[in-house]
Formats: structure tokens, sequence, C-alpha cells
């Protein structure tokens, strides 16, 4: 009796996250996968009519170079990230509990910033005899502006500058709750301080050092406004292609079916990451 | 003592203010099983880590074999440690935990497998390589662990409280399995404890410390019955220390006067004079409390009686405030709360304590 009572009141209770989640998460989904099955009406809206075009369509060769192209800079972004994002979390998570705490606040304080005011700070920064000409000029590294604004490397380090605390917080939430004495476990039986990094701490902070790569690699490949911005037209996305897709062309199921094709590669990252680290939840996310 | 393997020479340590320890001194011969036995927070921990080389002593030497190995880090030392929490690792498996020094030391896979065998049917538990850690009880782990630590066969095995966190009847086990254990390879164990039960079941020798200094290293028996300081004699089965002075000495005998009555306390190795203040430590089951209107004894007050184990514990109040505990077997008391009584002791049964 009681726990026919108890399990009636949790449900009671779950109800509303039920509701939500139905409302918010699956029927959207649901409605873009619908949507891209169908066609783009000649005006506006969509026509209910069955098709593959639009999956047909992603494989032309404009459209399948920019998966490739959004996939590399994906990919670069993301081992930039690991670079700089690992060795801080690290490094982070072994602070007095003191500076921790600053470093938290360091790092919290621009992520809470909106990302397009800290983009144009780096339009600043890049411009052509903007700052870093002018600081790389007066050290004598460089002669002359790199004109760095609308190019490549622009976009490389927009993207990295705005997904790395992503990686900074997985890391350090799974190097924090290592077990140093297993660290030293491994020194006392032989290992030098890189064998023991290599043999213990980095299994152990895997699932951290994973969740911090699908979370970085995951968005890279839709921050159509990062491409937009520092990138000019220069750089396109799958992102941008989707945005362009949905609020110039018009083509709603196009739009759709390059979107379900984006989950449908996470999706398969997190399966990976659940495979590989049999953890459920990502580390980290705030 | 010949064949000296360890060796700390004036070893200290603080941590930020605290000096956790103050100069020790400590030789190990091979083979021994040496006990390092304290409160928490004497600095047996501390002690083990510098031996390991998990920490560096601010001053002092360590010689292992005869090496300075005084700046070695943890991993060109031939010591191995059995951590108090066993520390296996938790994505690996059995196998490979109790592997992890041999393949760091590239043994073929063949020597591998056969020395992991060989390792866990000497802790019992043959056929668990494919378990993970996980998976076992804490009697199990700390096996484990103990597999792990000697496969390397190192010149000392440290053990930091390794029994720590098992139950009563499996310590006990462990005790035993441990000691059979340290014959059977002839590895030098030093090994930590708080547990003075444990420490006079298994050592050769004991040494007890006490805010960073050793109080006495000496054989389980001399450590018994020949407590060097107070502080021994209450640590290490629980004795009771009382002072007073002396009024003569006869015969190896002296007569103590106490704040509680007349009482006779042998010399043994100690040379006593008249009107010398002394602290003597005498057990409680060699006290026998009489009626209060015996001729000779110490005056006291019953304040308390209960029975513990298979031993009748009497607490009797002195009239400073201070307790004595008195046991015997059985469990009938004559006396009751709150009643006068007098106690005695054989003088053989007595020592002086804190004489150096």
């Amino acid at each position: 009796m009681k726990n026919k009572n108890s399990s009636k009141m949790s449900l009671a209770m779950l109800a509303p996250i039920y509701i939500f989640t139905i409302a918010f998460v699956a029927l959207p989904i649901i409605y873009m996968f619908v949507l891209s099955f169908l066609k783009q009406a000649e005006s506006w809206g969509v026509v209910y009519e069955f098709t593959f075009k639009n999956y047909l369509d992603i494989l032309e060769p404009i459209y399948l170079t920019t998966f490739i192209e959004s996939f590399k800079l994906a990919v670069l972004t993301t081992l930039l990230v690991i670079i700089i994002g690992y060795p801080f979390g690290y490094f982070m998570a072994k602070l007095s509990a003191k500076w921790r705490g600053r470093m938290m606040l360091l790092l919290m304080v621009p992520f809470w910033t909106n990302s397009l005011i800290r983009l144009y700070g780096w339009i600043i920064i890049f411009r052509a005899n903007g700052p870093l000409d002018k600081i790389l000029m007066f050290l004598g590294i460089t002669q002359e502006p790199l004109k760095l604004l609308y190019t490549y490397p622009a976009v490389v380090v927009g993207m990295v500058y705005a997904l790395v605390p992503f990686m900074i917080l997985a890391v350090y939430s799974s190097v924090e709750k290592m077990d140093w004495s297993l660290v030293e476990a491994s020194r006392d039986l032989g290992a030098s301080a890189f064998e023991a990094f290599r043999t213990v701490t980095l299994p152990l902070t895997l699932p951290g050092l994973l969740s911090g790569i699908i979370l970085t690699f995951v968005p890279s490949m839709g921050l159509f406004f990062i491409a937009d911005i520092l990138g000019g037209n220069k750089v396109v996305l799958v992102g941008n292609v989707i945005q362009e897709q949905l609020m110039k062309a018009h083509n709603w199921p196009f739009a759709a079916a390059l979107a379900v094709i984006l989950m449908l590669m996470t999706s398969i990252l997190i399966y990976t990451y659940r495979k590989i680290t049999k953890v459920n939840e990502l580390e980290g996310i705030l | 003592m010949s064949d000296i393997i360890l060796k700390l020479e004036n070893i200290s340590k603080s941590f930020g203010d605290t000096h956790v320890l103050k100069g020790i001194d400590l030789e190990v011969s091979k083979g021994e099983f040496v006990t390092l036995l304290g409160s928490s927070g004497c600095g047996k921990t501390t002690t083990l880590r510098i031996i390991a080389g998990l920490e560096t002593a601010d001053s002092g030497k360590v010689y292992l074999n005869g090496t300075d190995v005084t700046n070695l880090e943890p991993n060109k030392r031939n010591v191995n440690t059995v951590f108090q929490n066993y520390a296996l690792f938790p994505h690996l498996n059995i196998f490979d935990n109790i592997a992890y020094s041999l393949k760091l030391k590239k043994v073929d896979k063949a020597e591998r497998k056969r020395i992991v065998s060989d390792a866990l049917a000497l802790v019992q538990l043959e056929g668990y390589e494919k378990r993970t850690p996980g998976e076992l009880s804490g009697g199990q782990r700390q096996r484990i662990a103990i597999a792990r630590a000697i496969v390397n066969q190192p010149d000392v095995l440290l053990l930091d409280e390794p029994l720590g966190a098992l139950d009563l009847s499996l310590r006990r086990q462990m005790q035993l399995e441990l000691k059979k254990l340290q014959k059977q390879l002839g590895i030098t164990f030093i090994y930590i404890t708080h547990d003075q039960e444990e420490a006079l079941n298994m050592s050769d020798r004991i040494a007890v410390m006490r805010n960073g200094n050793f109080e006495q290293i000496a054989h389980p028996n001399d450590i018994y019955n020949n407590p060097r300081t107070s502080y021994v004699a209450s640590f290490v089965g629980s004795a009771n220390v009382l002072s007073g002075v002396v009024e003569k000495v006869k015969d190896g005998v002296a007569k103590v006067v106490t704040a509680y009555g007349v009482c006779f306390v042998n010399c043994g190795k100690y040379t006593v004079n008249t009107d010398q203040k002394v602290n003597f430590a005498v057990r409680g089951e060699n006290i026998l409390i009489n009626k209060s209107d015996s001729e000779t004894g110490l005056s006291a007050v019953i304040s308390d009686v209960n029975f513990v184990g298979n031993m009748l514990r009497t607490t009797l109040k002195l009239s400073d405030g201070n307790e004595v505990v008195a046991t015997k077997h059985g469990i009938t008391s004559e006396y009751s709360v709150g009643q006068e009584v007098k106690f005695t002791f054989e003088p053989s049964s007595a020592v002086f304590v804190d004489m150096e």
C-alpha cells in the first residue's frame, strides 16, 4: 500500500518535468524531423508532401564541402581547446581552495557576459592597426599589420575562446574528484611522474576530457555567429548554412534536414562517450 | 643487529608551524617486523611517507641497504607501500593492479602471469584476475593491496594501518596471516597501527611514537613489562601511573610515599635515592583491592564497577581526583560504588618510569 502511494506521489511530483520535456524538447525535435521530409512551398512555408530531396541535396558538393570544412574547423578547435583547457582545468583543481574560488570567478565572469559583446572585443583586437598589430609591431615581431580580422585564424581564435571554458570546467570537475593516493600508489610501485599521469591520472579523468570534447566539438559545428562576425563571409559553417536557409532562403525543410544530420552526429558522439566511460551524465555541465 | 636494511638518521619534518617529526632515529634489520605505534597525529604516517619517498624530510637522512636515498623519488626506491585505503586502481582489473609494477619494469608477459597468480595464491584469492576492485569486499581488497605491493620483492614493505578498516574478527585473522606471510617471504615489514594489541601480537620490535619522537623502541615484552615512560606504560596495556617520593631503599625495593599512602616498588635496573620524586606504573591486573581497615595499601574510593570482555574492571578514585583501574577475572565484585577501600600490589609488579 505504502509503495503504491509513494509511487503515485513521485509521479505527481515528476509530471511537470515530463510535460515540460515533452512540450519543449521532444515535440520540437519531432517537428523538425517531420519538417526535414517535407517540400519547400514556392512562396512561404512548407507543402505537406513526403520527400527525401532535402537529404539528397546535402550531398551536393557545395553543401558537402561545407560539412567537411565545418568538421575540419571543429576538429582543429577541439584540439586547441584540449591543449589549453586540460592543463588549465588540471592545475586549477590542484590549487588551494581560496585560489580555486578566485580562478573560478575569473573564468565565470566572461562566461556569463554576452558572447556577442565579447566577440566585438575580438574585432577591436584583431582589426588592422588594432592593439594586437600595434603590440606585435612594437615588439618587432611583425613589420606591418597582419590584417587578422575576417580570416580563418580569427575564427579559430574566436571559437577556442568561446568554448575553452567548457573544457576547463569539465576537466576541473573530474580532476577535483581524483583520489591522489592512487597517483602516490603508482609512484610507489615504480612509475615516474609522467608514467603515473599516463596510466592513472589520464584514464581516471578521461570522462571529464571526453565530455569536454563533446561540449566543444558539437557547438563548434554550429556557432555560425562567430564565423559571421570574425570571419566575414569567408568562413561558412554548417551553422551558417542552416541560418541562411532558414532566414534568407526560407527553405525550412532543408534547414531541418541539415539540423537533423548535426543532431545525429551529436548523438553518435554521446553514445560513444557512454560506451567508453560507462557514465551517463556529461561531466561539468552547468 | 646485523644487516641493517633501513636506517633513519635525525629525521625532522614540519608542516607549516607544526613540527611533525623532531629528529627521529631508527635502525631496522633485514627481515624484521617493526611496528610504529602511536595515537593519531604522532607522526607515524609521516615517517612512513618519508621512507617511501612520498614526502621529503626537512633534515636528516634515509638509508636503504646502506645507500643514501634521502633525495630519491619514490619510484627509484625499492620500497613498497600498502596504503590505508588500499589505493587499488579502480580502472584496472585485479590482474593489472597486481601486475602494475611488473609492467613498468617490462617483465615479459608469461612471467607476469606467473608472478601474479603466485601472488594471488599467496593471499588466497586464486582466480580473481578478471574482477575489478569495486567487486571485492574490504578484506579481499586488503589482500590484493598486499599482493600488489610484494610482487616487486621490495627491500622493505610499509604498511599504513592496513587492518584499520576491517571488523574485529577479520582483523584478528589478518594479523595472523600477515605475520605468517612476513615470515614466509622474509621481507622487512614496517607496520603502522594505533592498536596496541595488534602491535604486541605481531611485532619483533615496537617503536612507540609520541609528538614526533620515539618514546621507546623495544621488544614487545620489554615495552609491556618495562615501559620507559609513563606514556608508554599507559598507552600500551593501559597501566596506571602514580607518583610519590622515595623514603628509603632497601634490598632493591623502594619505599615510596604517595598522597594516598605508602607502597613499595622494585627498583629494577634503576638506582633511586632517598627524597627522589618518582613515577611508577602498575597494571590493573596486578592491583588487589582490600577493605579500608587493612593495615597496608593506598586509600581510594570505588567509583565504578563494570564488566568488560571476561574481566571485571573496577575504577578507583584517589583523593587528588586521579583514577586507577583494577582488573580481575570473574564477574562478582565484593565492593560497591562509593565504598572506601585500600589497594595494594606486589613490589615486583610495579616499575619506575620517566627515569631518564
